[in-house]
Protein backbone atom coordinates (compact mmCIF):
# COMPACT_ATOMS: atom_id res chain seq x y z
CA UNK A 1 0.00 0.00 0.00
CA UNK A 2 1.46 3.55 -1.01
CA UNK A 3 1.99 5.47 2.20
CA UNK A 4 -0.35 8.36 2.76
CA UNK A 5 1.66 11.57 3.10
CA UNK A 6 0.79 14.93 5.06
CA UNK A 7 2.70 18.25 5.18
CA UNK A 8 2.88 17.97 8.83
CA UNK A 9 4.31 14.85 9.08
CA UNK A 10 8.02 15.43 9.44
CA UNK A 11 9.52 12.21 10.58
CA UNK A 12 8.51 9.12 11.30
CA UNK A 13 10.61 6.75 13.67
CA UNK A 14 10.45 3.07 13.90
CA UNK A 15 11.30 1.57 17.40
CA UNK A 16 10.94 -1.81 18.40
CA UNK A 17 8.32 -1.13 21.13
CA UNK A 18 7.36 2.25 19.75
CA UNK A 19 6.88 4.26 16.50
CA UNK A 20 7.12 8.06 16.99
CA UNK A 21 5.66 10.51 14.53
CA UNK A 22 6.76 13.54 14.81
CA UNK A 23 4.36 16.79 13.59
CA UNK A 24 5.01 20.23 12.63
CA UNK A 25 2.50 23.09 11.41
CA UNK A 26 -0.69 23.75 12.38
CA UNK A 27 -3.75 21.38 12.86
CA UNK A 28 -6.50 22.69 11.34
CA UNK A 29 -9.50 21.81 8.98
CA UNK A 30 -6.76 22.36 5.94
CA UNK A 31 -4.15 19.78 7.11
CA UNK A 32 -6.41 17.21 9.25
CA UNK A 33 -7.51 14.91 6.25
CA UNK A 34 -4.11 14.63 4.75
CA UNK A 35 -3.31 14.21 8.43
CA UNK A 36 -5.96 11.71 9.08
CA UNK A 37 -4.69 9.78 6.47
CA UNK A 38 -1.04 9.51 7.08
CA UNK A 39 -1.53 8.50 10.88
CA UNK A 40 -3.96 5.61 9.43
CA UNK A 41 -1.25 4.76 7.67
CA UNK A 42 0.79 4.39 10.15
CA UNK A 43 -1.32 2.52 12.95
CA UNK A 44 -2.19 0.00 9.50
CA UNK A 45 1.20 -1.48 11.14
CA UNK A 46 -0.19 -1.72 14.48
CA UNK A 47 2.79 -0.07 16.46
CA UNK A 48 2.21 -1.23 20.38
CA UNK A 49 2.60 2.28 21.33
CA UNK A 50 2.43 5.75 19.06
CA UNK A 51 3.94 8.53 20.27
CA UNK A 52 3.04 11.86 18.62
CA UNK A 53 5.35 14.38 18.90
CA UNK A 54 3.75 18.03 19.39
CA UNK A 55 6.35 20.13 20.10
CA UNK A 56 6.45 21.81 16.62
CA UNK A 57 2.97 22.15 16.50
CA UNK A 58 1.76 25.88 17.58
CA UNK A 59 -2.06 25.31 16.77
CA UNK A 60 -4.68 22.64 16.74
CA UNK A 61 -8.18 23.35 16.28
CA UNK A 62 -10.91 20.79 16.85
CA UNK A 63 -10.63 19.25 13.67
CA UNK A 64 -7.40 18.59 14.47
CA UNK A 65 -8.35 17.07 18.34
CA UNK A 66 -11.29 14.85 16.48
CA UNK A 67 -8.18 13.52 14.09
CA UNK A 68 -6.50 12.90 17.36
CA UNK A 69 -9.47 10.89 18.95
CA UNK A 70 -9.83 8.81 15.34
CA UNK A 71 -6.64 7.57 15.49
CA UNK A 72 -6.80 6.61 19.68
CA UNK A 73 -9.71 4.44 18.74
CA UNK A 74 -7.80 2.64 15.96
CA UNK A 75 -4.92 2.70 17.86
CA UNK A 76 -6.95 1.01 20.97
CA UNK A 77 -8.93 -1.38 18.64
CA UNK A 78 -5.76 -3.76 18.25
CA UNK A 79 -4.63 -3.13 22.31
CA UNK A 80 -2.00 -0.49 21.31
CA UNK A 81 -1.55 2.73 23.13
CA UNK A 82 -1.66 6.47 22.13
CA UNK A 83 0.66 8.82 24.16
CA UNK A 84 0.67 12.79 22.59
CA UNK A 85 3.46 14.29 24.19
CA UNK A 86 5.25 17.90 23.61
CA UNK A 87 2.12 20.09 23.58
CA UNK A 88 2.22 23.89 24.09
CA UNK A 89 -0.15 25.74 25.99
CA UNK A 90 -2.62 26.85 23.62
CA UNK A 91 -2.56 23.08 22.12
CA UNK A 92 -3.38 21.74 25.56
CA UNK A 93 -6.25 24.44 26.13
CA UNK A 94 -8.12 22.84 23.25
CA UNK A 95 -7.73 19.85 24.43
CA UNK A 96 -8.77 21.30 28.13
CA UNK A 97 -11.71 23.07 26.78
CA UNK A 98 -13.11 20.06 24.90
CA UNK A 99 -12.73 17.68 28.21
CA UNK A 100 -10.20 15.27 26.24
CA UNK A 101 -7.37 16.13 28.17
CA UNK A 102 -8.33 13.10 30.49
CA UNK A 103 -9.00 11.09 27.63
CA UNK A 104 -5.80 11.37 26.17
CA UNK A 105 -2.74 9.87 27.97
CA UNK A 106 -0.74 13.29 27.50
CA UNK A 107 3.03 13.70 28.60
CA UNK A 108 5.99 16.43 28.78
CA UNK A 109 8.53 14.47 26.81
CA UNK A 110 9.69 11.42 24.87
CA UNK A 111 10.94 9.61 27.68
CA UNK A 112 7.59 10.42 29.98
CA UNK A 113 5.49 9.32 26.63
CA UNK A 114 7.90 5.91 26.41
CA UNK A 115 6.94 4.85 29.73
CA UNK A 116 3.64 5.80 29.85
CA UNK B 1 -12.23 41.00 5.20
CA UNK B 2 -14.30 38.34 2.87
CA UNK B 3 -12.81 35.44 2.64
CA UNK B 4 -13.51 32.12 -0.11
CA UNK B 5 -14.79 29.43 2.20
CA UNK B 6 -11.53 27.41 1.51
CA UNK B 7 -9.86 26.39 4.39
CA UNK B 8 -6.32 27.55 3.07
CA UNK B 9 -8.06 30.70 3.82
CA UNK B 10 -7.94 29.95 7.68
CA UNK B 11 -3.99 30.77 8.36
CA UNK B 12 -4.69 34.32 6.89
CA UNK B 13 -7.75 35.10 9.33
CA UNK B 14 -6.01 33.71 12.36
CA UNK B 15 -2.54 35.87 11.99
CA UNK B 16 -5.31 38.82 11.22
CA UNK B 17 -7.44 38.28 14.35
CA UNK B 18 -4.13 37.78 16.80
CA UNK B 19 -2.90 41.15 15.49
CA UNK B 20 -6.12 43.10 16.08
CA UNK B 21 -6.41 41.73 19.73
CA UNK B 22 -3.20 42.60 20.44
CA UNK B 23 -3.42 45.95 19.45
CA UNK B 24 -7.05 46.01 21.57
CA UNK B 25 -4.66 44.55 24.24
CA UNK B 26 -5.67 41.55 24.87
CA UNK B 27 -3.19 38.66 26.76
CA UNK B 28 -1.89 35.60 24.85
CA UNK B 29 -4.44 33.38 25.96
CA UNK B 30 -7.46 35.12 25.19
CA UNK B 31 -6.16 36.16 21.99
CA UNK B 32 -5.54 32.78 21.53
CA UNK B 33 -9.31 32.18 22.73
CA UNK B 34 -10.92 34.34 20.19
CA UNK B 35 -8.41 33.20 17.03
CA UNK B 36 -9.86 29.66 17.88
CA UNK B 37 -13.47 30.44 18.38
CA UNK B 38 -13.58 32.63 15.00
CA UNK B 39 -11.65 29.63 13.31
CA UNK B 40 -13.88 27.28 14.79
CA UNK B 41 -16.76 29.46 13.29
CA UNK B 42 -15.73 29.75 9.95
CA UNK B 43 -14.58 26.08 9.81
CA UNK B 44 -18.38 25.24 10.69
CA UNK B 45 -19.48 27.61 7.73
CA UNK B 46 -17.07 26.10 5.47
CA UNK B 47 -18.24 21.96 6.24
CA UNK B 48 -22.01 22.57 6.70
CA UNK B 49 -23.06 26.19 5.56
CA UNK B 50 -21.58 25.63 2.03
CA UNK B 51 -21.07 21.67 2.40
CA UNK B 52 -17.08 22.10 1.38
CA UNK B 53 -17.70 23.99 -1.90
CA UNK B 54 -14.52 25.87 -1.84
CA UNK B 55 -15.33 29.28 -3.37
CA UNK B 56 -18.27 30.60 -1.12
CA UNK B 57 -17.78 34.07 0.49
CA UNK B 58 -17.75 34.73 3.93
CA UNK B 59 -17.21 37.91 5.60
CA UNK B 60 -15.84 38.56 8.66
CA UNK B 61 -15.60 41.74 10.78
CA UNK B 62 -13.98 43.07 13.90
CA UNK B 63 -14.81 45.79 15.79
CA UNK B 64 -13.22 47.43 19.01
CA UNK B 65 -15.86 47.59 21.81
CA UNK B 66 -16.31 47.88 25.71
CA UNK B 67 -17.65 45.82 28.18
CA UNK B 68 -19.84 47.76 30.97
CA UNK B 69 -17.46 47.45 33.29
CA UNK B 70 -15.05 48.95 30.67
CA UNK B 71 -12.26 46.61 29.80
CA UNK B 72 -11.61 46.34 25.83
CA UNK B 73 -12.85 44.04 23.98
CA UNK B 74 -14.19 42.71 20.02
CA UNK B 75 -17.10 42.10 18.33
CA UNK B 76 -16.92 39.94 16.04
CA UNK B 77 -19.45 38.96 13.08
CA UNK B 78 -19.00 36.20 10.65
CA UNK B 79 -21.36 36.43 7.73
CA UNK B 80 -22.18 33.64 5.46
CA UNK B 81 -24.69 33.02 2.50
CA UNK B 82 -24.75 29.29 3.06
CA UNK B 83 -27.65 26.83 4.49
CA UNK B 84 -29.59 28.90 6.99
CA UNK B 85 -30.30 26.37 9.92
CA UNK B 86 -32.45 27.36 12.90
CA UNK B 87 -30.52 29.28 15.41
CA UNK B 88 -32.54 27.21 18.29
CA UNK B 89 -30.49 23.45 17.21
CA UNK B 90 -26.99 24.79 17.27
CA UNK B 91 -25.91 23.29 20.68
CA UNK B 92 -22.64 22.23 22.17
CA UNK B 93 -22.83 18.28 22.31
CA UNK B 94 -22.25 16.11 25.50
CA UNK B 95 -18.44 16.01 25.61
CA UNK B 96 -18.90 12.68 28.19
CA UNK B 97 -19.27 10.90 24.50
CA UNK B 98 -15.83 10.84 23.33
CA UNK B 99 -15.97 11.31 19.40
CA UNK B 100 -14.64 13.68 16.71
CA UNK B 101 -16.95 16.16 15.39
CA UNK B 102 -19.32 18.81 17.31
CA UNK B 103 -16.74 20.00 18.86
CA UNK B 104 -16.90 23.53 17.78
CA UNK B 105 -20.18 25.33 18.85
CA UNK B 106 -18.72 23.98 22.26
CA UNK B 107 -15.35 25.95 22.11
CA UNK B 108 -17.09 29.23 20.54
CA UNK B 109 -19.85 28.68 23.81
CA UNK B 110 -16.96 28.28 25.78
CA UNK B 111 -14.41 30.71 25.38
CA UNK B 112 -16.45 34.03 24.22
CA UNK B 113 -18.08 35.93 26.51
CA UNK B 114 -20.73 36.64 24.03
CA UNK B 115 -22.75 34.52 21.02
CA UNK B 116 -25.86 34.38 19.07
CA UNK B 117 -26.56 32.84 15.68
CA UNK B 118 -29.47 34.29 13.52
CA UNK B 119 -30.68 33.59 10.37
CA UNK B 120 -30.92 37.19 8.07
CA UNK B 121 -33.50 37.92 5.74
CA UNK B 122 -32.04 37.88 2.51
CA UNK B 123 -30.07 34.88 3.46
CA UNK B 124 -27.38 32.41 4.96
CA UNK B 125 -26.46 32.67 8.36
CA UNK B 126 -24.81 35.42 10.81
CA UNK B 127 -22.96 34.37 13.78
CA UNK B 128 -22.46 37.77 16.39
CA UNK B 129 -19.71 36.85 19.12
CA UNK B 130 -18.16 39.83 21.65
CA UNK B 131 -15.17 38.63 24.08
CA UNK B 132 -13.40 41.18 26.81
CA UNK B 133 -10.19 41.29 27.67
CA UNK B 134 -9.82 39.27 31.09
CA UNK B 135 -9.85 40.47 34.09
CA UNK B 136 -6.27 39.74 35.39
CA UNK B 137 -4.52 40.60 32.61
CA UNK B 138 -1.10 41.46 34.17
CA UNK B 139 1.24 44.01 32.97
CA UNK B 140 3.43 42.98 30.10
CA UNK B 141 1.68 39.86 29.52
CA UNK B 142 0.09 40.88 26.20
CA UNK B 143 1.26 39.05 22.88
CA UNK B 144 4.92 39.47 21.95
CA UNK B 145 5.86 40.29 25.05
Amino acid sequence: MASETSSLVREIRKQPESTVVVLAGDIDLNHSPSLHSALVDVTSERPKRLLLDLREVPYMDSSGVGTMVEVFRRVSAYKGKMVLFGMNPRVRSVFEITKLDRFFTICDTEEQAASA
Amino acid sequence: MTITSNARSLPIVRSAVEKMASLEGFAADDAHELTLAIDEALANVIKHGYNGQPDQPISISLEPVRSADGRAGLSVAVRDRGRQVDPTTIKSRDLAEVRPGGLGVHIIQSVMDEYNYSCPPDGGMLLEMKKYVSKHVAPGEQIGS
